[in-house]
């Protein structure tokens, strides 16, 4: 493997360069990578600007091949990749999502203060812990059918609130409303179900989380309201998961349908992981369609984690009206088929983020009635030590990115350096020092999570704004974590 | 021994396997990516499961039978170790894989692997005449 990236990069703005399309023979388009100044150094050295000039080959791409500021090595697309291609003669690419499909985040507020909270938080950490399975292969409490199994696959989050875990509510603050109806349960395999079926209301492991936040910094008050993001010390919850061994399946298995499908149509890839198809053609049909039911199962999985939260908080806190309503559920890893208006011309277009966040301006009709005015929440965590943020969509995004921005922090260390580095350390003991209670299943793979590993998420945040395609509402710093 | 190496780059891992043969690169691949999962030293050869798969070249074969490893990891609750394969030519492979099923007392599992990826996907030839198998997963 090469080590650095040492190909054409030109400055085209503050937070803006470019990949020329003649970079590489083959490329139907430029490439774009927002990010400041400071950060290109650290990009450039692994290979994720080439992998950023490969997404330019695929047929029927519509502006650049785009990569957010928290772009970073990938398989096929980076991480932070964006790209849209036309639905009538472009292709939709598996690894333009990646395996865990609709991979995400949400965000619960409270009446609750930090305050209050402090006295019981060892507790409270205990209890999410105990009501939220986690870790390596975890396996939940739902106990499915396959007659369930499509259900869910169906109906994402709306399965879950009919079954009682949650509220109507929580539907309406959902990117789709927590269901894309696009799904078709029928292109979903046995496999993929045989993998989906124990695992539902899990968390997972890596760096998936549940994490009790206090706001601890305000950059936009009147945005901030509208969000419910009150005052300083005021206590949410976020969780990042997706949709486990059933969106790793369903990837799988569509990749190797791709490669197939590549030779019938005669496609050229600089990369196998880049494997597509027609958006409307057989394939490209039964990808949407199986993805779609993924990221059904996705939402219906972080919406009965927010009802075991909810009971948790209930239960440790003695105290029924804690409010723990949806601020938003973001998908972090999708494609969606929009529609966007790109030199004067209105188009239907498959808009792949992977690892970047749909970023909607106010006004725009597919964000809830109350967010109109403001422009949808843009959830961004960062590392369990310092803070994740509550960003809002922009113009500029949706003219630029197709309505995208950043998703999170990157990893700056490997796992094994950040092991190495950290061995010896107590880590939940260091983190309690700083405030943060720590609870996972896995004491010696901790280390890999553990802030000093993780890029600083403020930097992505910056770079965002700086580009125009997110702006800051509030920053959250953890009190309370649970890892895999 | 199993010898492999294991790819730690920022954001992922992978592993470079070698083996005399291709047989030997595909079980030393299984092993390398089941000693990311878990200590292998805690695992005792116990019982064993059948594999079988077809695909289309050598390269696609590795990333298919490695997947199909990890499939029976997470339905059946496995954890392999010993690969033994009995038939392998470029579009197929029969192997026996032994292992035991995962008891949380005694097995710590340390990654959570999602799919071994085509990307950077390769099997060469070595210099000292064997072969070299590069896989990234993504974790």
């Amino acid at each position: 493997m090469k080590a650095g990236w040492d190909g054409v990069l030109n400055k085209r703005g503050d937070c803006l360069w470019e990949i020329p399309q003649d970079y590489k023979q083959g490329m139907r388009t430029s490439g774009l990578i927002y990010a400041s100044e400071a950060m290109i150094g650290d990009i450039k050295r692994d290979q994720a600007p080439e992998q950023v000039a490969n997404v330019a080959f695929l047929p029927g791409i519509v502006g650049s091949s785009l990569a957010m500021p928290d772009i970073h090595w990938g398989y096929g697309f980076p991480i932070g990749g964006v790209a849209a291609t036309r639905v009538d003669d472009g292709v939709i690419s598996p690894g333009g999502v990646g395996f865990d499909i609709n991979c995400g985040v949400r965000l619960l507020r409270t009446h609750l203060t930090e305050k209050e909270i402090e006295p019981k938080i060892g507790e409270l950490v205990a209890e999410l812990f105990r009501q939220v399975p986690s870790g390596v292969g975890s396996e939940g409490r739902i106990k499915l059918n396959d007659k369930e199994m499509n259900r869910v696959l169906q109906n994402g989050a709306g399965w879950a609130v009919e079954r009682g875990y949650g509220e109507g509510s929580d539907i309406e603050y959902s990117e789709e409303n927590g269901c894309m109806k696009s799904a078709d349960p029928g292109e979903v395999s046995q496999r993929a179900r045989k993998r989906g079926l124990p695992q539902l209301g899990t968390l997972g492991s890596g760096n998936h989380f549940l994490e009790i936040q206090v706001v601890d910094r305000i950059h936009d008050a009147d945005k901030a309201r509208v969000f419910g993001i009150e005052h300083t010390g005021q206590v949410f919850i976020l969780i990042h998961t997706g949709s486990r061994g059933l969106g790793y399946q369903v990837c799988d298995d569509s990749i190797k349908d791709m490669m197939a499908a590549v030779q019938r149509y005669g496609i050229d890839l600089p990369d196998r992981q880049l494997a597509c198809a027609p958006v409307t053609s057989p394939e490209g049909r039964a990808y949407l369609g199986a993805m779609a039911c993924a990221a059904n199962y996705a939402w219906a999985n972080r919406q009965c984690i927010t009802h075991w939260t909810r009971q948790a908080l209930v239960s440790v806190l003695s105290k029924k009206d804690i409010g723990a309503s949806l601020v938003y559920d973001v998908a972090h890893n999708i494609a969606k088929i929009e529609r966007h208006r790109v030199e004067g011309n209105d188009l239907t277009l498959c808009v792949h983020r992977k690892g970047a966040t749909r970023a909607f301006p106010a006004g725009h009709p597919d964000i809830p009635a109350k967010y109109r005015g403001t422009g949808q929440p843009v959830l961004i965590p960062g590392d369990m030590g310092r803070y994740s943020f509550v960003a809002v969509g922009t113009d500029m995004a949706l003219n630029q990115t197709f309505g995208s921005t950043c998703h999170g922090a990157g990893r700056l260390m490997s796992r094994s350096a950040a092991k190495k580095q950290l061995k010896g350390t107590d880590i939940p003991a260091s983190m309690q020092a700083k405030g943060v209670t720590v609870m996972a299943h896995n004491l010696r793979t901790l280390a890999e999570e553990a802030p000093q590993a993780y890029k600083d998420v403020s930097d992505v945040v910056d770079a965002a704004q700086c580009a125009g395609i997110s702006q800051a509402v509030a920053r959250m710093r953890p009190i309370g974590v649970i890892k895999g | 021994m199993p010898h492999f190496d294991i790819i730690d780059h920022t954001a992922d891992i992978g592993i470079t396997a070698y083996g005399n043969d291709h047989a030997e690169v595909f079980s030393t691949a299984a092993h390398a990516m089941f000693s990311l999962i878990t200590e292998l030293d805690n695992v005792e050869e116990k019982v064993s499961c059948q594999i079988e798969k077809t695909e289309d070249g050598m390269e696609v074969l590795l990333v298919s039978w490695l997947n199909e490893l990890l499939y029976i990891y997470e339905t059946e609750h496995m954890l392999l170790k010993r690969f033994d394969i009995i038939h392998l030519d470029k579009k197929h492979i029969e192997a026996i894989a032994w292992g035991e099923k995962i008891d949380r007392a005694k097995h710590l599992l340390t990654t959570d692997i999602k799919a071994a990826t085509y990307h950077l996907l390769s099997i060469e030839r070595t210099q000292d005449g064997g072969y070299a198998a590069r896989v990234i997963f993504d974790t």
